[in-house]
């Protein structure tokens, strides 16, 4: 009986002791998400990257998430995650930029990344995607099969990356096409489907009759294909939305990057960086280009390859603003990324005013 | 030019609708004198489970019936605590949202990222094809003429049946009515219920018409506007009507002035469309045509005496 | 079969005072099925749900932190539920209050420490609020407007202007153009009131306002008429307080209330104006105000109760990974919850047969 109890007790210790050794072991890595994993475009892409570090690393990571967080009160949600034994944290939207800084000043021994945003400390890095790349192959995309000469852009708010997309998409249009126009619907919403599909209608019924669109519900794809028109996916393929309307769509893939910096956290040589990279890296990539003739394809593909290699940049110097002025340049024959990352301006050709 | 304000009205339509039939719902739950503030919670659930089902069975109109099954018995549990419980009814309302919102990601997560083809448009053969109007008159959505007909239906009932008076008496005051011996907690029960109905039939449009796909937080506040709209017609069906249409032509309408690029800052572009129903409202105040305050007892508890 | 509520002769303060505790109890129950029903343990759920936050004292903070606009506004809100005015506007005067009360702290971005701005942000905040919150007012004393639909609008108004603001003229010049504003400076900050944690001044302001709120509403004239109006709209007219001044005033002042909200929310944990300030706390708080039974006592609990379900909600979706969904659905059942024993406090239920009544 004594025995028995002594033996049940050391294996109850024997097994508590393993569970709290294999929990020591697992890096944990948390993730702090703008909106609900469902939204089809930003969140679900991030998402997908968090799956991909818990498929690459089978036993050794474990990772969590905490779901559409208001960005005004997220410093609690990424302290928890902090307080509860994570290691690398991920906060996956630039109004988390602020937050993110100031916990991880209280926790100098957890490393934080931070999407999007420009600010970095010894255990903040940064990093983001070139989707103006993407965009730039869209616009030669839709400057080659507008009949109308007219593209609608379906935009969220006026900040610099969706105004550096806008200009990428009008230089690549205009590339191939020097009489195509843009027109612009502020949705004012980065999810809101029945504005988005009304922002898409409001533009078709203007005459466009390519659709692209800065906000991430697939709803202007699909009112496009329900007109018999052509538009292009945003954060994911949306060719299920829409099989005979995608062109192509922009895909964010975080993966890559996410896999890469949870094994050099785990080989304990993680640094604070800021990295920037599209097509280059596959953080950006094109969805099979679809619906369009072999020709168009073609230039799609070339032009993705150019950029991919370097041999091309979407904002290759001289760029022109709206007045007509050009830019300074201030990169390598092309606008510098500080230029792109921070653009208020539209570039010539695009009939509108931008709203400040 | 003709096509193209037929294309505007079409859209102004696909608009409104939703917001109609919601307000429609909610008209009736606050005539009998019930404030139900969780229409953006049953709406939620009306889109999440009716494109569940239409998914599942293949069948959008099964999907359509899931949805208002699905709005009634989220309602039916604001019943319990409102009329059974005699609970608050801002309270309960707003908590129903919050309730409305996390059933209908539950519900949904599953059938996130999968598409369906909306519901068409109905097609009539020659009337549907008559230049000028024939589209807009005999080719729209049959969630379209629903709306219409709830809308005649809605304002017959209260104002030329027996039933719909006792339900006016009853919102009016409570006390009384049930002095008269008028049923006053089953009669809310089934106002309630039929807000639910309508809520979740909204709902539905979301997901299988409007854009027919599911995503959690697609209705975006659309129930809110659906209950502004209630208090703007100043609870009288065929303004909530008006004010539905006037609310979605002021939306839509701004999103042409920007692809015309007026050059307007969006923002107040955006704020246009409430700003107008202010306007509108301190007008038709003001001249008091026919403006009818709102019913006596919204939003007290009823609890009958021994 | 129906059920009957037959009011109580004898509601105890005791029985008052039990009463969320019962339903939270019962809410406990039905949330600990669901969470059976997906596979994962109810004991781990209350665990992390209930006990944690409430052993921790950094959670402790937290969800003071939380805890606090939503105090601020739901005393503000009491002003107008008891005179049976409907403000479902105060996210919107919440923002209002952030953008004038962060007038003066942008301005003096980059300077020497200066101790009377942040008592002039909060005034301005307070006065921001009570300016918006008197549109509605006006309207319905002028042209009998409904104050439901106009304070609803106006929310979103006051998010489109906070918006046009951080992207247009107060955006950081330094900010590589995004919306966002400087940050304040420190001297233009709520000051910590805890070495670790982020417990702020704000707390002690929002205690304030309940005290005086229930010193108001219960010792002073005002409060009286405050209460005949909603109580006794008639009585109140024969005894000569003025209706339509008593509009005016008790939405300004919740609006005030609602805007010291959004300049203590800024100052206090934000530090600078972003195009999303608030989250839905104005409109949280009114779940709040009822849940307190629009009691300036219960209002402090409620709003814990409130910010216990959302740090909870945080902690079950790290350490039990449920999904944000499933702790909404429960934030609903546990306010169903409370609603319902509410009531059974004030009435005995019966069960009857039959069906006449």
């Amino acid at each position: 009986m004594n025995i028995m109890v002594k033996v049940a007790g050391a294996a109850a210790l024997a097994l508590g002791l393993a569970g709290a050794a294999s929990a020591q072991e697992k890096l944990k890595i948390g993730f702090i998400y703008v909106g609900p994993v469902g939204d089809h475009g930003w969140t679900y892409q991030h998402d997908q990257g968090r799956k991909a570090i818990e498929a690459a690393f089978p036993g050794k990571v474990e990772t969590t998430f905490i779901e559409s967080v208001p960005e005004a009160d997220s410093e609690r949600s990424i302290e928890q995650l902090a307080r509860t034994g994570h290691k690398l944290i991920f906060t996956t939207s630039f109004g988390f930029m602020e937050p993110t800084l100031k916990v991880a000043a209280k926790y100098p021994n957890i490393n934080f990344e931070h999407a999007t945003g420009y600010k970095r400390a010894k255990n903040v890095a940064t990093y983001s995607g070139k989707f103006h790349e993407g965009r730039y192959v869209q616009g030669v995309i839709a400057g080659k099969m507008t009949k109308t000469n007219t593209i609608g852009y379906v935009a969220s708010f006026p900040i610099p990356e969706v105004v550096a997309g806008i200009n990428a998409f009008m230089l690549g249009a205009q590339s191939v096409n020097p009489n195509v126009k843009v027109k612009i619907v502020w949705a004012a919403t980065w999810f809101d489907p029945g504005k988005e599909a009304d922002a898409a209608k409001a533009l078709l019924d203007q005459g466009a009759d390519i659709i692209t669109q800065h906000t991430d519900s697939p709803a202007p794809l699909q009112q496009a294909e329900a007109r018999g028109k052509f538009a292009f996916g945003q954060a994911s393929d949306m060719i299920r939305f829409a099989p005979k309307g995608q062109l192509t769509a922009i895909i964010d893939d975080w993966a890559p990057y996410y896999v890469e910096r949870a094994r050099v956290q785990l080989e304990g040589k993680w640094q604070s960086q800021d990295v920037w990279d599209g097509f280059a890296k596959g953080k950006v990539k094109m969805a099979p280009y679809t619906n369009m003739p072999d020709d168009v394809k073609k230039l799609a593909q070339d032009t993705e390859e150019a950029i991919k290699s370097g041999k091309f940049n979407p904002f290759k110097c001289p760029v022109f603003d709206q007045s007509g002025k050009e830019v300074k340049c201030e990169g390598n024959g092309a606008l510098s990324d500080g230029q792109i990352l921070s653009m208020n301006y539209y570039v010539k050709g695009i009939d509108d005013k931008l709203p400040k | 030019m003709i096509g193209f304000w037929e294309s505007i009205l079409l859209t102004v339509i696909t608009a409104a609708t939703p917001l109609l039939i919601a307000a429609l719902g909610e008209l009736i739950v606050e005539k009998s004198g019930v404030l139900n503030l969780g229409v953006e919670g049953m709406m939620a659930v009306g889109a999440s489970t009716g494109f569940a089902v239409a998914t599942l069975t293949d069948s959008s109109s099964i999907g359509v019936l899931a949805g208002i099954a699905a709005g009634m018995a989220l309602s039916l549990i604001f019943a319990l605590v409102t009329l059974g419980f005699a609970a608050n009814q801002v309270a309960a309302g707003l908590a129903l949202t919050i309730l409305g919102l996390g059933l209908a990601g539950l519900i949904g997560a599953k059938f996130v990222g999968t598409s369906r083809i909306a519901i068409p448009p109905i097609h009539i053969p020659g009337l549907s094809d008559l230049p000028g109007i024939g589209k807009l008159v005999f080719g729209q959505s049959p969630f379209f003429y629903l709306s219409v007909v709830l809308a005649v239906g809605v304002a017959w009932f209260l104002r030329r049946t027996r039933a719909g008076l006792s339900l006016r008496s009853i919102g009016e005051n409570h006390a009384s009515a049930h002095a008269l011996g008028l049923k006053v907690l089953r009669t809310r029960l089934l106002a309630i219920l039929f807000g639910g109905a309508c809520a979740g039939l909204a709902g539905a449009y979301l997901s299988l018409v409007y854009t027919p796909f599911w995503s959690p937080g697609m209705t975006a506040g659309r129930g809110w506007i659906a209950l502004a709209l209630v208090v703007f017609a100043s609870w009288l069906p065929l303004r909530v009507f008006l004010g539905a249409y006037l609310f979605g032509a002021a939306t839509i309408l701004q999103m042409h002035a920007q692809a015309a690029s007026m050059g307007l800052p969006s923002q107040a572009l955006s704020a246009f469309p409430y700003i107008a129903t202010i306007v509108a409202l301190v007008l038709i105040s003001m001249r008091r045509v026919g403006a009818t305050p709102a019913p006596g007892s919204l939003g007290t508890a009823f609890v009958p005496p021994r | 079969m129906r059920l009957e509520l037959i009011p109580r002769s004898d509601v105890s303060s005791l029985q008052r005072t039990l009463a969320p505790l019962w339903a939270i109890l019962i809410a406990l129950l039905m949330g600990g099925l669901i969470v059976a029903f997906l596979g994962r343990s109810p004991l781990a759920a209350f665990k992390v749900y209930f006990l944690e936050p409430l052993t921790d004292p950094w959670a402790l903070q937290e969800l003071a932190v939380k805890a606090t606009p939503l105090i601020i506004i739901a005393t503000g809100l009491v002003y107008c539920f008891r005179a049976n005015l409907w403000n479902i506007g105060a996210e919107g005067q919440l923002i209002v209050g952030a953008i004038f009360g962060s007038i003066v702290p942008l301005a003096t971005v980059g300077m020497e420490s200066t101790p009377w701005v942040l008592p002039v942000a909060l005034l301005l905040g307070a006065l921001g609020g009570a300016l918006y919150g008197s549109i509605p007012a006006f309207l319905r004393v002028r042209f009998g407007v409904s104050e439901i639909l106009v304070s609803l609008m106006l929310v979103y108004v006051a998010e489109l202007t906070l918006d046009y603001l951080v992207r247009g003229p107060w955006r950081d010049p330094k900010g590589f153009n995004f919306p966002t504003t400087p940050n304040f400076e420190s001297f233009a900050l709520l000051p910590n009131l805890a070495s670790e944690g982020r417990l702020h001044a704000g707390i002690i302001i929002a205690l304030l306002c309940a005290a005086v709120t229930w010193f108001v509403l219960n010792r002073t004239l005002f409060g009286f008429g405050i209460r005949v109006a909603g109580e006794a709209p008639r009585a109140a007219r024969f005894s000569g307080f003025n209706a339509n001044r008593m509009t005016i005033a008790a939405f300004m002042i919740s609006g005030g209330l609602a805007g010291l909200a959004g300049i203590v929310e800024v100052t206090g944990q934000i530090g600078q104006l972003k195009p999303a300030i608030s989250g839905g706390l104005g409109f949280t708080a009114i779940i709040v105000a009822y849940l307190g039974r629009l009691h300036p006592v219960g209002i402090v609990f409620g709003a814990f109760v409130i910010a216990l379900t959302v740090y909870g909600g945080e902690a079950a979706q790290i350490t039990l990974k449920l999904p944000l969904d499933l702790t909404r659905t429960f934030q609903g059942i546990l306010l169903f919850c409370v609603l319902a024993a509410d009531a059974l406090t004030t009435y005995k239920l019966r069960i009857v047969r039959g069906l006449h009544a």
